[in-house]
């Protein structure tokens, strides 16, 4: 038994005149879910994202948000949805309060929400500053509090955490989970594949215009059934020894450390600790990076 | 980064704002937009302040100066030409030393009065202002003679100026400069506005929150006509001070709201180059080459008579023309609101044309 459906989006397609951005894409988002759309530049996040959005007219294809059609211009959903778009939409001179209180008082908010913004992404002391003097990841945090401010309830991020320092993407996804944590339903886009995996409840991965897998992060990973990488320092165990070691199935030497891959690894690694060779030990599990691999034959470059 | 939000919803009952929240809050985002930038606000006031200064200045004493005539001696021909005010006097203490101004060039003729002989000396080199003070004096003479016949004149002249007394070139510059600094504000202000919007993904924004386009457009309609309202203000307290010495005729308020009609025509001529224009250099290239030209042919600069008539003829297609006619006539001509039917008529009808051509073409994104 699934939540209602928030967004679906089935057999979009949009071509900019060659190039097919969007080549029959169908997803559901649920309410209350963190959904986020992952691949590399051009897959066609953002066009999706914009189709879903109601910004644009797919060539074929239908959308439902909140069971209506964002296209054309559908004014009674606009207050459901916030929308923060990739390239930063600002009023030109005003600081970073008058643009969320300009933004705010088009869906007729008071401008004490404003503040509650301000500090919701930690740009209190930057309240006076004009937008144009903010870094780009102050910047960026303002842009998602003015999609933000008017308390919608689904939420869309082209990239919300592009051009931010770790701790500040840190800092933005305790405001995301905040943020379902209320219910709101969440459709983001990234190219980092590890915060999808830590954020999402469920992940589409696309790659030139299609959706190629799409389940929760777990599943995704789980489904590949891909090889675990116990690495260890160079010279810890010499290469014939570590072939023979149970449920080894390739060893690989770079000539700073050699790589066993096992789909076994607990036999695996106890009989490493028998040997005493644990020290400088690292272990790697497949990530939604080996899933984009497997599934593209491509090494995933965000 | 705290999370400390109240989960309230404050939006109005129906879900979206007002309009007039959205429209007070746009159009004051707007206000301080213009106010903040310098360059903008450096080409809507003390740019053109400088050419009403400047011209104001190169052209200050020209309409004051009538023709000088220097008189030896004093008589009732005299005393009647004085009273014509038709010639400048320069009382000059005998014959001689007039004689040798006027042969210098100094001034181009001379009068003296010895009972009832008058006598008029004057430059032939100088022949357009030596008949033209030649005919002055000689039409004094002869009403000087019929006066003392004691009969009453058979026929009369009523002639008169067309212009308040002299138009001098304040009272022309004076509404000519206001009405381009008019059309730079607002043609390079709905233009850029059009374009930044568009490139800077504001357009798209504002399709994304509950406001309709008509609060849009009408927020920086008003913040163009408050502009104007405020040129109007400092140019004319300008023009008003004594160094440039403009005198307002009767009705000279009705000036705004056609000042006004002027600014939503050249509202319109901003958002159709910004439709069509991608960047901010190109709007402002293309808002330049309309303006500067427009006013150049409307008589901004100078009188209207002043360029030929076909060109006149062709003026009568921009706005800005129109608006330079009305004003004149009603700030320095002394003329009533019926002097303003035609130029309303004309700019209320470029204005809608113009607009639904830039609603037309208009485009939310690139
Ligand atoms: N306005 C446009 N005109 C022409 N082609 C476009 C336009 N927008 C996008 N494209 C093309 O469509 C494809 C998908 O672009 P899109 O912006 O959706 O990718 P994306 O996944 O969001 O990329 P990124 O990660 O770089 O943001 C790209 O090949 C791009 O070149
Ligand atoms: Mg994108």
């Amino acid at each position: 038994m699934s939540p209602p459906s928030a967004l679906a989006v089935s057999d979009i397609r949009m071509s900019y005149g060659d190039v097919r951005a969007v080549d029959g894409v169908s997803f559901e988002v649920f309410q209350g879910e963190f959904f986020g759309i992952l691949g590399p530049n051009g897959a066609g996040k953002t066009t999706a994202l914009e189709i879903a959005e109601g910004l644009r007219k797919p060539d074929a294809g239908s959308v439902s948000l909140f069971g209506e059609s964002p296209w054309p211009r559908n004014i009674s959903l606009l207050p459901r949805m916030g929308v923060q778009l990739q390239a930063s939409a600002f009023f030109e001179k005003l600081t970073a309060r008058e643009q969320l209180e300009t933004f705010g008082a088009l869906y007729g908010v008071t401008s004490a929400r404003a503040g509650e913004m301000l500090e919701l992404v930690g740009l209190t002391d930057k309240a006076g500053t004009p937008e144009a003097k903010l870094s780009g990841g102050q910047r960026q945090r303002l842009s998602i509090a003015c999609a933000l401010v008017h308390d919608p309830d689904i939420v869309f991020l082209d990239e919300p955490t592009a051009a931010l320092d770790p701790q500040a993407r840190r800092n933005l996804w305790d405001v995301l989970r905040e943020i379902q944590a209320r219910g709101k339903t969440i459709v983001y886009t990234t190219h980092y594949l590890d915060e999808a995996e830590i954020l999402c409840d469920r992940v589409a991965i696309m790659d030139e215009g299609r959706i190629l897998a799409m389940d929760t992060p777990a599943r995704l990973v789980r489904d590949l059934d891909a090889a675990t990488h116990v690495i260890l320092e160079n010279g810890a165990l010499p290469h014939e020894q570590a072939r023979a070691l149970p449920g080894a199935e390739d060893v690989v030497d770079n000539g700073v450390s050699l790589t066993i891959s096992t789909h076994t690894p607990a036999p695996l690694l106890s009989a490493l600790a028998e040997r005493g060779t644990l020290d400088g030990l690292q272990v790697r599990t497949a990530t939604l990076e080996d899933v984009f691999l497997e599934l593209t034959g491509r090494e995933y470059r965000a | 980064m705290t999370v400390t939000e109240t989960p309230k919803r404050e939006r109005a009952a129906s879900g979206t704002a007002s309009s007039s929240s959205s429209f007070r809050a746009l159009a004051t985002a707007m206000f301080k937009g213009f106010v903040r930038d310098k360059a903008t606000l450096f080409f809507t006031l003390p740019f053109p302040l400088m050419f009403l200064v400047i011209f104001g200045l190169i052209f200050g004493d020209q309409g004051a100066s009538r023709i000088e005539v220097g008189v030896v001696g004093d008589g009732p021909v005299i005393a009647a030409l004085e009273r014509s005010e038709a010639v400048e006097l320069k009382p000059i203490e005998n014959a001689a030393t007039a004689e040798e101004q006027v042969r210098a060039g100094d001034i181009p003729a001379y009068v003296t009065q010895d009972g009832g002989n008058v006598t008029l000396r004057f430059a032939a080199s100088d022949r357009t202002r030596a008949s033209t003070v030649q005919g002055i004096v000689s039409g004094v003479v002869n009403q000087a003679n019929i006066a003392a016949t004691g009969q009453a004149p058979r026929f009369t002249l009523d002639a008169g100026q067309v212009e308040d007394e002299s138009l001098q070139p304040i009272q022309y510059l004076a509404p000519g400069i206001l009405s381009w600094a008019v059309s730079i504000a607002a043609v390079f202000g709905s233009a850029l506005t059009v374009v930044n919007w568009r490139k800077k993904q504001v357009l798209r924004r504002l399709r994304l929150a509950p406001v309709r386009p008509v609060t849009v457009l009408g927020s920086r309609v008003v913040v163009s006509l408050g502009v104007a309202l405020l040129q109007f203000v400092v140019f004319v307290a300008v023009a008003l001070l004594p160094a440039f010495g403009l005198r307002l005729s009767g009705q000279w308020w009705l000036a705004i709201p056609l000042l006004l009609l002027g600014t939503l025509a050249f509202f319109s001529i901003g958002m159709l180059v910004g439709a069509f224009c991608k960047t901010e250099e190109a709007a402002s290239g293309a808002a330049n080459l309309i303006t500067l030209p427009m006013a150049f042919l409307s008589g901004a600069f100078f009188p209207i008579d002043a360029i030929p008539a076909w060109l006149q003829t062709v003026s009568n297609i921009f706005p800005m023309r129109h608006l330079n006619d009305g004003m004149l006539d009603v700030m320095v001509r002394g003329q009533g609101a019926e002097a303003l039917a035609l130029p309303v008529l004309v700019l209320v009808g470029f204005t809608v044309v113009v607009g639904l051509l830039a609603a037309k073409v208009f485009r939310w994104e690139d």
